[in-house]
């Protein structure tokens, strides 16, 4: 290995000190600190959480983040357009579709072309579908957070049905890469809609089951309901988004309030709150956004218009100077892509506005005054995903 | 004590090493098949899996790769632990279980102790010397995570210790004897109003402390809805967290091995032992020396399946709804049986 230079190692030491800072904050109060994390079975990736007791109540509550930074926004900057859609895709990896469309649609909102019809009810399909992989997976995973291991593993099977959806279209079961600057890479193969549909009748039997078996359970309910209360104005502070703000009795959903050049507009479905704002609240609205999705991927696949799936695109893409914000609604909540152009073949300057990072903000709010149990509860409805935190 | 069995005149110490060898096999035989029948299998299909299926037929042998892979793993003491606690507790878990099958009956003259008047008394009692295992176990591995699983593990004890009694004592009064051996023939002679066909079962005339004893139980095992102790999503694995290879492996065994033993306690004290009701065969033969381990274990077997399918499908309890459910749900109900039972026989 090469030596390392001053530099490094002053950061290096610099990060070391940083990290005994936030250790000494913990230590030196009364209270026993529990270090949840980074490799803790609860916060599934590497968040750390330290958490400061009262015997098992908690006195004060500590994300800190950064374990598996990956410097997403500063290496699109040496990669050109279509190349950077392969490295977002693994932002929030088990939604990766969804994380592909905005960047895409800031590219394109530049080079002011549209896709054709047909791309853009199919983008709108896969994008359901990846959230319905995604949040599938978010019910068995609270239940196994509560302590319901089978109704993981229902989960599991069923989310399968939809990653074989996914692959069967784009070749990839987690990360796509199939959206392209104008339109998409392919058409969707022969027998897929009707496939997608019995999957979609799978999904549905799927929410059923778990109705009765994980949120219609009484200990799930004690466990959950009142518990983790963010009020509608504190979850606006904090900048929540996604399911977590409609848990709080926010109506905001930017599939129905900026339907960017996608097709959510065209069929018919609800945007689903609750009033409560509790883990239970988080966990129900969720459950029910998976049967919206069900019914908005049934509707589009019956009105597919036909045309081409490509819009007229120059062979060797380069994006006019310019600035643009895109943001969709993601499965974990709002997700958005500020692009600056240069009039490169890359973009010169890319942020990243993920969900995650606001969702785990406000934990040390809500977590005040809980027990420990509640605090995995808490994590596990807030749902985040590291890599969505991170980037 | 020195009565022939099988027409085998044995001398006392040849018939002690045969009871401890029996012992030892009634320990590690329902542990294994509950390990295999219900944790790898039954939950497999539950769970919509195989389950292992490499290690011999439909992977009947994976019990056996399993503990010789745990006795190839390091033995780890953590640096800062306290040596001789953290080496003596899973010793103490597993000796426990042993003691608990000193006093189970398994036929008319396969008990450890012959005629232990207050047996079930003595069951109960050693029964909570695991707690003091697992106490030690959190305490000495010197890790946050331990002692809390720790912890949580001896409130639970104090507050499921109570309504397990309490569910006891109505089968006692029903019996009118602590004696193991007597709650079987009591079960085994008794009629239900003049009806004696099937005997007089505690199941159907205790089913209140039936209840109340499963959930009990399922507490004193921490298994789910229970597991606080371990609570693998908060506690990473709570008390076990810093164990490994023997005595990880020992652990494991306290779990399985206790859950066998209280199903063979539950199995005496409400489904009728190792006996069939007397109406169908008599009961002081030597045969049933040999069928009276068969029965039990099916029975076993039955009240095992029952506490992994309740283990495999319910989410967890939080600590405090825990003692709260202990304390103002069942140990009232668990009075009010007791007093009803005693009206009861004293009318009758």
């Amino acid at each position: 290995m090469t030596a390392l230079t001053e530099r490094q190692q002053l950061a290096y030491a610099n990060a070391q000190a940083a990290d005994g800072r936030v250790n000494l904050e913990f230590e030196t109060d009364e209270g026993m600190t529990l270090n949840m994390g980074p490799q803790h079975p609860a916060t599934h990736g590497t968040l750390r959480i330290v958490v400061k007791l009262d015997g098992e109540e908690v006195i004060s509550c500590e994300p800190i983040m950064g374990y598996m930074h990956r410097g997403y926004e500063k290496l699109t900057e040496v990669r050109t357009y279509p190349q950077v859609t392969t490295l977002i895709n693994r932002i929030d990896w088990l939604g990766s579709f969804a994380n592909e469309v905005p960047f895409i649609l800031a590219a394109e909102k530049l080079m002011d072309i549209e896709a054709p019809p047909r791309a853009q009810w199919i983008r709108t399909v896969l994008f359901e579908l990846s959230r319905i992989a995604n949040i599938s997976l978010f019910v068995g995973d609270m239940a196994l957070h509560i302590g319901a291991i089978s109704a993981a593993f229902y989960a599991f099977r069923d989310r399968e049905y939809v990653l074989n959806q996914i692959e069967a279209a784009t070749g990839g079961r987690f990360h796509p890469n199939f959206d392209r600057i104008g339109g998409l890479k392919d058409d969707l193969p022969k027998g897929w809609i009707a496939d997608t549909k019995a999957t979609m009748e799978k999904i549905r039997d799927f929410c059923d089951e778990m109705e009765t078996l994980v949120e219609g359970n009484e200990i799930f309910q004690a466990r959950t309901r009142g518990i983790g209360v963010i009020p509608a104005d504190v979850a606006l502070a904090y900048g929540l988004s996604g399911a977590n703000l409609r848990a709080s009795g926010v109506d905001w959903d930017l599939r129905r309030d900026e339907p960017v050049g996608l097709a959510w507009n065209e069929c018919d479905w609800n945007v689903i709150t609750h009033p409560d704002g509790d883990s239970f609240a988080r966990f129900w609205v969720r459950l029910q956004e998976i049967r919206e999705s069900t019914k908005i991927v049934d509707q589009l696949l019956d009105g597919l218009p036909a045309g081409p799936i490509m819009a007229k695109v120059p062979r060797i893409i380069k994006v006019p100077e310019g600035e643009a914000w895109v943001a969709t609604e993601n499965p974990l909540g709002e997700m958005g892509y500020y692009v600056v152009s240069k009039g490169d073949l890359g973009p010169f300057r890319v942020k990243i506005r993920t969900a995650s990072f606001n969702n785990v903000a406000v934990i040390p709010w809500v977590t005040r005054g809980v027990y420990v149990p509640d605090v995995v509860t808490i994590l596990a409805s807030l749902y985040f995903i590291l890599g969505d935190i991170d980037r | 004590m020195s009565a022939p069995i099988f027409g085998i005149e044995l001398s006392y110490w040849q018939e002690t090493v045969l009871r401890s060898v029996g012992i030892l096999a009634a320990v590690l035989l329902p542990a294994g098949t509950f390990v295999y029948l219900f944790l790898f299998k039954m939950v497999s299909f539950m769970q919509s899996r195989l389950g292992p299926m490499e290690a011999g037929p439909f992977g009947s042998m994976q019990l056996l790769a399993e503990v010789g892979k745990f006795l190839q793993k390091e033995d780890i003491v953590p640096e800062r632990a306290d040596r001789k606690l953290f080496k003596l507790a899973p010793y103490l878990v597993v000796s426990t279980v042993l003691l608990v099958y000193l006093a189970v009956p398994f036929g008319p003259e396969m008990t450890f102790v012959t005629n232990f008047d207050g047996g079930i008394f003595y069951v109960l009692a050693v029964s909570s010397i695991s707690a003091l295992g697992v106490l030690l176990a959190g305490w000495s591995s010197a890790n946050k995570y331990s002692l809390i699983g720790g912890l949580r593990a001896a409130g639970q004890l104090i507050a499921y210790e109570l309504p397990m009694v309490l569910a006891v004592i109505g089968v006692v009064i029903q019996a009118g004897t602590l004696n193991m051996q007597g709650i079987v023939m009591a079960q085994a002679d008794g009629s239900i109003f003049g009806f004696d066909g099937i005997g007089n079962p505690f199941l159907l005339t205790q089913i209140i402390a039936f209840v109340i004893f499963m959930i009990a139980v399922q507490a004193e095992l921490g298994q789910t809805p229970f597991d606080m102790p371990i609570a693998e999503s908060e506690l990473v694995t709570g008390y076990i967290t810093e164990y490994s290879g023997l005595r990880f492996l020992l652990f494991f065994i306290g779990e399985f091995a206790s859950a066998g033993a209280f199903a063979a306690v539950a199995a005496t004290l409400f489904l009728g032992g190792w006996a069939v009701p007397s109406a169908w065969a008599d009961l002081d033969s030597a045969i049933f020396n040999l069928l009276g381990p068969i029965i039990m274990l099916t029975k076993m077997m039955i009240l095992g399946g029952l506490i992994f399918f309740v283990r495999f499908t319910f989410p967890r309890f939080r600590e405090d709804q825990l003692q709260k459910l202990a304390w103002t749900v069942l140990i009232p109900i668990s009075l009010a049986n007791i007093l009803v039972t005693t009206i009861l026989k004293v009318v009758f």
